[in-house]
């Protein structure tokens, strides 16, 4: 941003827990069924019935404290904040308040320069999550779909430290992998089981106080995070500068327009008189509890990053990729464990040419086609000399096809590589017997047609000659004649 | 069935205990007894107007079935006895509507937890009674379907919200009947009219299915004509509901086995705030002549001090309201009950739903309540009754460290005329000026009958330590002993 201005930003994420059965009742919280099939009484509000906690969902609120070094609440209150709306059954939300179960903790991203930065956490609540209204299809009416309402929600809050929309983003995904690691959410953007609300603020470079925030609604990816708060905070620095002064508001961000706009001022918000539950007692976690979840914590991203890094002598940049997922890195993992010759080689194959068939059919790694272990197999043939790199990109994709292991499609296909330097000799002796004038060319100092014969050789024997042999028999039969 | 001696000309005055004996020892049928009743009860509606619905087919059906498991000698504690719900409890595919407009079509689509565990123990269902609407009132006057006559005299009201329960105890409808007490419905109404009224432990049963009026002050109990009586239907609905998160997971004890105790060297604690003034001088002799009657089967009255008492009914009209202003928020046109003929938009079906399916004082108390938890009152209303509350708690906490149960009356007067306080919310309120400390603290309480003034009835408190109901039981099932008030009467239902 334009050098006078600092740009404050706290995030709110919503992250969807990953629990079978809804947070105070028993109904699936299965996305995607037919609309109101996952609403038992309890999530319609019906009159009589009573809230029960799923521990599951206190148990996934403490893994994430724990993970992020944050306190977990030994006492934590369910409160009711009220306000009506079709999609809210019972006209409030069960939410916590005053005494949320994590309190504190703190996330470590890179900055806009690339240096780390500890984020500070806030705190993070347990709530229910409300249904859906839709407004197509139902004449004058609106449609209300309950099947949303009662799934667990972890609303994550940030203290305001972010000091750009990128660092947002940065935070924002790396909240995204930590959860996904925990197996507390499955992160699922599209569905909005991890989303956010950003408040956004500017204030003249040096000056303490914060100014005036504004929140930004229905953030939910990573882009029109960053698109909308850039938005936003243009839209603020351009008011202060015309004299203007920003007004504290819930803005929401239109994907469409590319362009954010008021939804409720302060003086409209609702006050929604928030008070303890009485249907649900507080929420009471031992010692031993804490310690039984703390026993079961994975490897966090961090501290697997950087075991990639010293023990697989990984490039950082690919360690980081390769441990975005916990299902990603445990794939290259495998692959390392059915062979450890070359790390490097493993990586640069999974995050090449296996991420792209992935990305290619829209598949998740756990849906790979080619088991870790099958393409440890072609890395070994690779390593060996058995295939070149090149010919391994083939045996790949027909590995992908289905056509087997990576020694049944070499065999299969023939693509073993000739490394017989005879065999290889006399292809070179026909390619530049075929090419006088290039090999007098080459011979009278133009190196560059190396490659050109590099070329017809590795084309007349159908890519499977060994690239290094080719070069210095090549360079050695030009330069004798 | 003629054949089946005269017993059967005089069911509607038996209780649970005498009618179950009577199945048992084959002297009557179920059906003779559901029948009897609902003949009763069909007369006694123009002057008493204590049931909302009656379930007669069911009843019938079900009395038929409970006779031929008695015949085969099975049958559980309650087989074939009928009873009433107040309408506050969800019964499946019946009408629930507790007392409103709201839910005027409401049937329900499951049964309470109190109402299964009563089925389960063979009680059979004869009807749904009437009610303040959604339990607020103490005359049963804010009833959407118009107000309950109290049995002795049906110019006057029998009390709420349970009026229709306890009118229909009275006047010998039903032997039994359930009821719900926020701040004193059970036990005010039963004062009124002359009927046991338990109101048990906060948590000692289950709240699933009972239609919430302030959540942790409301409490299911029993409204029946004998103590004895109170504890087989407080048998079968207390215990531990995994559906109820604030039911307590305590065991139930055998109430009716320690129903013989003595009442040799029990502590009686006597609270000197509860004879100040305002409360009837008649009522107040009858009162202590049931404490001197105590006395004279051993026990021992202590003066206690409860000396926040005063703050109990200030505190419940802080509390109750704010529950009920969010507990109410459910009824909003949407998905059940009460729904505006065409809103011209949502703010519309909203207002006019609620607006014209709530009566006049639900809509007070959910201001009272909307404004107690509003910010900047939030701390001054609602926190301040929470310390208030805390009190009240710690004064019967350190009165119950001296005695083992507090003594002293029910209501300050008897039954008043129906129309008298229905301008004056402040005066009807502070008919619960004696029972709302049992709910702020959650303690166990009941009313039994002690004597009347002028033809009506009047009633003694009895207040214990949680989960002191077989104690309770034990007192009022003792002094019974030395006493027919409980046996008595209004004439034109004898």
């Amino acid at each position: 941003m334009s050098g006078q201005w600092e740009v404050v930003i706290g995030l709110e994420i919503h992250a969807q827990l990953a629990t079978h059965s809804k947070i105070f009742s028993g109904a699936s919280t299965q996305y995607g069924a037919e609309a109101n099939t996952q609403a038992c009484l309890v999530d319609l509000g019906y009159p009589g019935v009573l809230p029960v906690l799923n521990f599951e969902a206190v148990r996934m609120a403490a893994t994430f404290g724990l993970a992020i070094g944050a306190t977990v609440a030994p006492r934590s209150v369910f409160a009711r904040k009220n306000y009506f709306y079709p999609d809210l059954p019972k006209g409030y939300q069960i939410s916590q308040f005053e005494l949320p179960i994590v309190i504190g903790g703190t996330l470590l991203i890179k900055d806009d320069d690339g240096n780390d930065k500890v984020v500070n956490v806030t705190r993070a609540h347990l709530e229910e999550d409300a249904g859906k209204s839709t407004h197509e299809g139902f004449d004058q009416y609106s449609g209300i779909d309950l099947n949303r309402a009662g799934t667990p929600l972890l609303e994550i809050v940030s203290e305001p430290e972010l000091s750009s929309a990128k660092e947002a983003v940065a935070y924002m995904r790396k909240m995204h992998t930590l959860v996904r690691y925990l197996g507390i959410s499955d992160g699922n953007m599209q569905e909005g089981s991890f989303r956010c609300d950003a408040n956004v603020s500017v204030r003249p470079r040096g000056q303490q106080e914060l100014g005036t925030r504004t929140e930004l609604k229905n953030l939910n990816s990573f882009r029109f995070i960053e698109k909308a708060i850039n938005i936003e905070v243009e839209r603020q620095i351009e008011l202060i500068e015309d004299g203007g002064k920003v007004i504290q508001e819930t803005r929401l961000y239109d994907s469409d327009k590319d362009e954010t706009r008021s939804m409720r001022s302060k003086e409209e918000a609702n006050d929604y008189r928030y008070f303890p539950d009485p249907d649900l007692l507080p929420v009471e976690i031992t010692e031993e509890f804490i310690d039984a979840v703390r026993q079961k914590l994975p490897e966090l991203p961090d501290a697997k990053q950087a075991r990639f890094i010293t023990q697989f002598e990984l490039k950082a940049a690919d360690a980081e990729i390769l441990t975005a997922s916990r299902a990603l890195a445990d794939y290259y993992e495998a692959t390392v464990a059915a062979f450890d010759a070359d790390p490097r080689l493993n990586a640069n194959w999974v995050l090449g040419d296996l991420s792209a068939a992935l990305n290619r059919d829209g598949l998740d790694i756990v849906q790979s086609k080619v088991s870790a272990e099958s393409l440890a197999g072609m890395l070994l043939r690779i390593k060996d000399n058995t295939i070149s790199g090149k010919i391994g990109k083939d045996v790949f994709e027909a590995m992908w096809a289905g056509e087997g292991s990576a020694d049944t499609v070499i065999d299969a296909k023939g693509l073993k590589q000739i490394t017989d330097t005879s065999a290889i000799e006399s292809i070179v002796d026909e390619v530049i017997a075929a090419n006088p004038e290039q090999a007098a060319d080459f011979r009278a100092g133009k190196d560059k047609l190396i490659g050109f014969f590099v070329g017809q050789v590795m084309q007349k024997s159908r890519g499977k000659a060994n690239p290094g042999q080719v070069n210095q028999i090549l360079k050695q039969k030009l330069s004798q004649d | 069935m003629t054949a089946m001696s005269d017993k059967s000309t005089q069911l509607h005055t038996m209780g649970l205990a005498e009618l179950a004996q009577g199945l048992r020892n084959g002297e009557f049928s179920s059906r003779e007894i559901v029948s009897d009743l609902l003949g009763r009860i069909v007369a006694s509606q123009p002057d008493l107007n204590s049931f909302i619905t009656v379930t007669a087919d069911e009843a019938l059906a079900a009395a038929d079935l409970a006779d031929a498991a008695i015949a085969q000698g099975n049958g559980p504690a309650l087989c074939g006895l009928p009873i009433a719900h107040k309408d506050i409890f969800c019964t499946r595919d019946v009408l629930t509507t507790c007392g409103s407009r709201m839910l005027e079509n409401f049937v329900a689509p499951y049964d309470a937890t109190v109402v299964e565990r009563l089925a389960n123990a063979g009680a059979i269902t004869i009807g749904k009674t009437n009610m303040d609407e959604f339990a607020m009132g103490s005359s049963t006057e804010t009833s959407y379907f118009g107000p309950t006559g109290n049995p002795w005299n049906t110019k006057l009201s029998p009390g709420g919200s349970s009026g229709g329960s306890v009118a229909a105890v009275a006047a010998r409808l039903v032997p039994a009947a359930t009821g719900t007490d926020t701040g004193g419905s059970i036990r005010q109404p039963a004062a009124l009219t002359g009927t046991v009224g338990l109101k048990p432990t906060y948590g000692r049963v289950s709240r699933y299915g009972m239609i919430a009026f302030a959540s942790s002050l409301d409490q299911a109990g029993t409204i029946t004509r004998s103590a004895e009586d109170a504890a087989m239907l407080l048998q079968a609905m207390a215990g531990f509901d995994e559906r109820d998160s604030t039911s307590v997971n305590e065991p139930v004890p055998d109430y009716r086995a320690t129903l013989g105790q003595s009442l040799q060297g029990l502590k009686v604690g006597i609270v000197r705030q509860h004879f100040d003034a305002g409360l009837d001088e008649q009522c107040a002799a009858r009162v202590k002549e049931a404490l001197r009657q105590l006395e004279s089967q051993g026990a021992s009255l202590i003066e206690v001090d409860l000396p926040h008492l005063d703050l109990s009914v200030p505190t419940y009209y802080v509390v109750a309201p704010a529950e009920c202003s969010s507990n109410m928020s459910r009824f909003d046109g949407v998905r059940f009950g009460y729904r505006a003929k065409n809103p011209v938009d949502l703010m519309d079906l909203y207002c006019r739903s609620r607006g014209e399916g709530f009566g006049a004082e639900v809509k007070r108390r959910i201001m009272t309540g909307t404004y107690v938890l509003s910010a900047g009152y939030y701390d001054a209303y609602y926190l301040q009754a929470q310390k208030a509350r805390q009190l009240i708690s710690n004064d019967f906490e350190a009165a119950f460290a001296k005695v083992d149960v507090i003594a002293g009356p029910t209501t300050p007067t008897p039954a008043f005329a129906i129309g008298a306080k229905m301008d004056d919310p402040i005066t009807m309120y502070l008919n619960d000026i004696y029972t709302i400390g049992a709910n702020l603290a959650g303690l166990p309480a009941m009313s039994i009958p002690c004597g009347f003034v002028d033809k009506l009835p009047v009633g003694l408190q009895l207040v214990g330590p949680h989960f002191a109901e077989a104690r309770l039981l034990n007192c009022a099932h003792q002094y019974e002993l030395l006493t027919d008030w409980h046996r008595q009467s209004p004439e034109a239902y004898s």
